[in-house]
């Protein structure tokens, strides 16, 4: 069985590839492995059958059998497909109203409805300059009130006080009308969870909606949500009115099928991302690099701006002067580890490499990338003496023995280590001609720790 | 609901639950088979059918291809469609109904419960506890999910509620060191059973995993053959996707079973029937609610029957 979707799709292709010329029958078993792929990324059945109609259409449509490279120009149109299905553009959150604006969250239990509001908060606070007011309607689930309120606490943004016994449309009048007094500009209103069948709390939720007049009403649902996607989105759509979505749980590895369906039936855009538990693991949902994340034609967008946005420039920049003197020492080493780790780790980068087939990831797998290494190589690196990290030379087998035991690893990770280095420096002679970009790519094929084999070619 | 659906005790319950689901899953092949024969296309839309309850391409296609096998081109009736396809579904499912029964020798009996975020881990704790404690044994917890915000107040709640003692520490300190004091006070308290929470965790993340290695390793310094038990909780509405989380929580943490929770929503949990193809996990019990009395035993034979909108007959 295919471990997913990328690589399903991936084997599809691999198979149009090879071919000069496509018969109609390639087309329709191409197509038919995408109604398979795509049903075992768990988007839902009318979804999947909408679709693989749609791409059947197009591709007759364009004369793909005439095409010169067809198999391309399937990729293509399966492709923008799934992006138009997925939505035209990133959409942001809409506050022009008259403030104070309110942002409604509502979904199944446990969805991840209370962090996604200090997570929205956290980034309207910051980066918005809003001011911003939390408020738990959750009278429900245990210390739901006070989760929301550590969560305030930590992210320094105002929580309405609580009230023991205070009911949910009660409390959404009173944080509306805090908020209007005290200036703020936007109202957050964190909902317990529910089921879309329970009429009586889907009722409820209605009714805080008419006493708040939220400007947007958010859906948060779980990225691993299985075929019942369609079904939650619609019901909520229904009785309580959504203007957009928030995927939680991106970090995982899901196929992301519930993404497609819950946009699908709702027609209402994914405006955001979770992606971890961490109140700043926030993204905007690109559905473009979405589409082609899911196709397995990688994220060269998505990595070239992680890339810029991480590598501090004062760094690169010294980096530079350093590989233009040809010097480059442990301490560059370490701070590329250390890059490496706030894109995320391995395998977040692996997930967003352009170019690989389904064989490529599946070694990629197998090879258990395991981002810990780079933990135990930055623990090696700061055992080491300033000098030694200036002129790794030094390092001789009794400095090798202090600094293994120091870091809590062993002689030979330390040997790795300096190994992997010696291929580094020698790798960043070679791309010093070839600028900043050319270096960055070769750093970060260095950064592949010996013995996993490096990036497969 | 009548007299009658109310003395079945669980199963109405988790049929109300699933009524919506099943409903339509048996209106579907109500509809496929009425006045047909037996042929490829309706056969496929069986197929497509069993998709929409997360069955899974492979399970589907397997069962579809059985009940060709033995009914093509012929007439059949919709019932007795799904009672086959409800007894082909019971015999994958019997062998991993098993009650989670604390050993009684084990003094305390220590179960771990695991899983990604937001599963349900800390309200099936709650319900685990309530059902010993109803049972006459002496029940504690620890709050070893020392990282949400107020997950420790959430479990001390369920303390309250169940007249249950919590050991806790504060948010931020180690899981494992706790785990280990809770064996210790479990173990002077003479607890009979031990229920230890664990902060959710995708699957994917090793470092997370590496942390839950750790918090085994330090349990097992203390009693070799503990935890007794390593519980994962999966949310029903889990797609294909729990094939994978399952697959690695065996392989690095050598999960021994299951409880799924959320079954009184509309999800219908037909992922447990891949899962059971695959793992062969133990299902111990099924969440239907949010309440302490909302934990029922998992039973094949009806949950079966629900998932195909049957009677329990
Ligand atoms: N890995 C990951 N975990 C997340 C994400 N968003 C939320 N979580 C976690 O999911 C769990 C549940 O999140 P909550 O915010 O409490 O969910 P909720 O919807 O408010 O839950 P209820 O109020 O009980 O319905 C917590 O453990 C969160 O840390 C995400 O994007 N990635
Ligand atoms: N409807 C329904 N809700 C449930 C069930 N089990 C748990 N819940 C709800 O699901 C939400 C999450 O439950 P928790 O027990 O906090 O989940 P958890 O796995 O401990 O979450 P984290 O610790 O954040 O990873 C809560 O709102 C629970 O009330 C169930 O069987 N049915
Ligand atoms: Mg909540
Ligand atoms: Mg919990």
């Amino acid at each position: 069985m295919f471990d997913s979707l990328q690589e399903r799709l991936g084997s599809v292709f691999d198979k149009l590839k090879r071919r000069g010329a496509l018969s109609e029958a390639d087309v329709t078993a191409a197509l038919r492995e995408v109604r398979v792929a795509l049903l075992e990324a768990d988007v839902a059945l009318p979804v999947v059958k909408d679709f693989v109609e749609k791409v059947k259409v197009e591709a007759v449509g364009q004369n793909v059998l005439k095409s010169v490279t067809p198999g391309q120009m399937v990729i293509k149109i399966v492709n923008d497909q799934l992006s138009a299905m997925l939505g035209a553009d990133h959409v942001g959150l809409n506050l022009q109203v008259t403030p104070p604006a309110v942002i409604m969250m509502v979904g199944l239990q446990g969805s991840g409805k209370t962090t996604s509001t200090a997570k929205i908060s956290k980034r309207l606070t910051e980066k918005e300059r809003k001011k911003v007011l939390m408020a738990s309607l959750d009278v429900r689930r245990p210390a739901a009130q006070e989760q929301l309120r550590v969560l305030g606490e930590q992210i320094a943004v105002r929580t309405l006080n609580i009230v023991p016994g205070e009911q949910p449309v009660a409390i959404a009048k009173r944080a509306v009308q805090t908020a209007a007094l005290e200036g703020f500009d936007v109202v957050m209103l964190d909902t317990a969870g529910r089921l879309a069948i329970d009429e009586e709390l889907m009722a409820e939720v209605a009714a805080v909606r008419d006493a708040a007049k939220p400007a947007e009403t958010l859906l948060v649902a779980d990225a691993m949500t299985g075929q019942d996607a369609v079904n939650v989105a619609d019901t909520f759509n229904q009785k309580v009115g959504l203007t957009g979505i928030v995927m939680t749980r991106m970090d995982g590895d899901a196929r992301g099928g519930a993404t497609l369906s819950m946009r699908a039936v709702t027609g209402c855009p994914i405006k955001l991302m979770g992606v971890g538990e961490k109140l700043d693991e926030l993204e905007d949902f690109h559905p473009s690099r979405v589409a082609s994340r899911i196709l397995g034609m990688g994220d060269i967008v998505s990595l070239v701006e992680k890339a810029s946005e991480n590598f501090e420039l004062e760094e690169a920049e010294k980096l530079a002067a350093k590989i233009q003197k040809g010097k480059f020492d442990l301490n560059d080493l370490g701070s590329q580890l250390k890059q490496m780790q706030k894109m995320g780790g391995l395998s977040s980068l692996m997930n967003m490499l352009p170019g690989m087939n389904a064989g490529q990831m599946k070694k990629l797998k197998d090879a258990k990338l395991d981002d810990s290494i780079i933990k135990r190589q930055l623990a090696i690196l700061s055992s080491m003496t300033p000098l030694e990290r200036e002129k790794p030379e030094v390092i001789k087998a009794k400095r090798r023995t202090r600094i293994a035991g120091g870091s809590g690893t062993s002689v030979q990770e330390v040997n790795k280590l300096l190994k992997q280095h010696q291929e580094a420096a020698r790798m960043m002679k070679k791309v010093q001609k070839m600028g900043k970009k050319g270096m960055m790519r070769g750093g970060l094929q260095n950064l592949m720790p010996p013995g996993m084999g490096g990036f497969p070619k | 609901m009548s007299d009658e659906n109310k003395k079945s005790g669980w199963f109405s319950r988790l049929k109300a639950g699933l009524s919506r689901s099943s409903s339509k899953l048996g209106d579907g092949i109500g509809s496929i088979f009425t006045k047909r024969k037996l042929d490829d296309e309706s056969i496929e839309e069986l197929e497509e059918l069993l998709i929409t309850s997360d069955l899974g391409v492979a399970t589907s296609a397997r069962l579809a291809a059985n009940l060709a096998k033995t009914r093509f081109d012929k007439d059949v009736d919709p019932l007795e469609v799904r009672e086959s396809l409800a007894a082909e579904i019971e015999k994958i499912l019997e062998p991993v109904a098993l009650p989670l029964e604390p050993d009684g020798t084990k003094a305390p009996h220590i179960i771990l419960m695991v899983g990604v975020n937001g599963s349900g881990k800390t309200t099936t704790i709650g319900k685990l506890a309530s059902h010993y404690k109803a049972r006459g044994l002496k029940v504690m917890m620890a709050a070893g999910d020392t990282f949400r915000a107020a997950a420790i107040e959430q479990l001390q709640i369920w303390g309250e509620r169940t007249g249950c003692p919590v050991v806790a520490k504060e948010t931020g300190s180690d899981a494992a060191g706790l785990a280990y004091e809770a064996i210790e006070r479990a173990r002077s308290e003479k607890a009979d059973v031990l229920l230890i929470d664990t902060a959710g965790r995708l699957h994917n993340k090793s470092d997370l995993m590496a942390e839950l290695q750790k918090v085994l390793r330090v349990i097992r310094k203390l009693d070799a053959t503990a935890p007794h038990d390593i519980v994962l909780v999966l949310d029903a509405t889990t797609g294909q996707n729990a094939l994978s989380q399952i697959g690695t929580f065996k392989e690095l943490i050598d999960i021994t079973g299951l409880v799924v929770t959320k079954l009184d929503g509309s999800a219908r949990g037909g992922i447990l029937v891949a899962l059971a193809e695959k793992y062969s996990l133990p299902v111990h019990a099924i969440g239907v609610g949010e309440t302490a009395e909302d934990l029922r035993p998992f039973t094949a034979r009806d949950f079966s029957r629900s998932l195909m909108g049957l009677g329990n007959s």
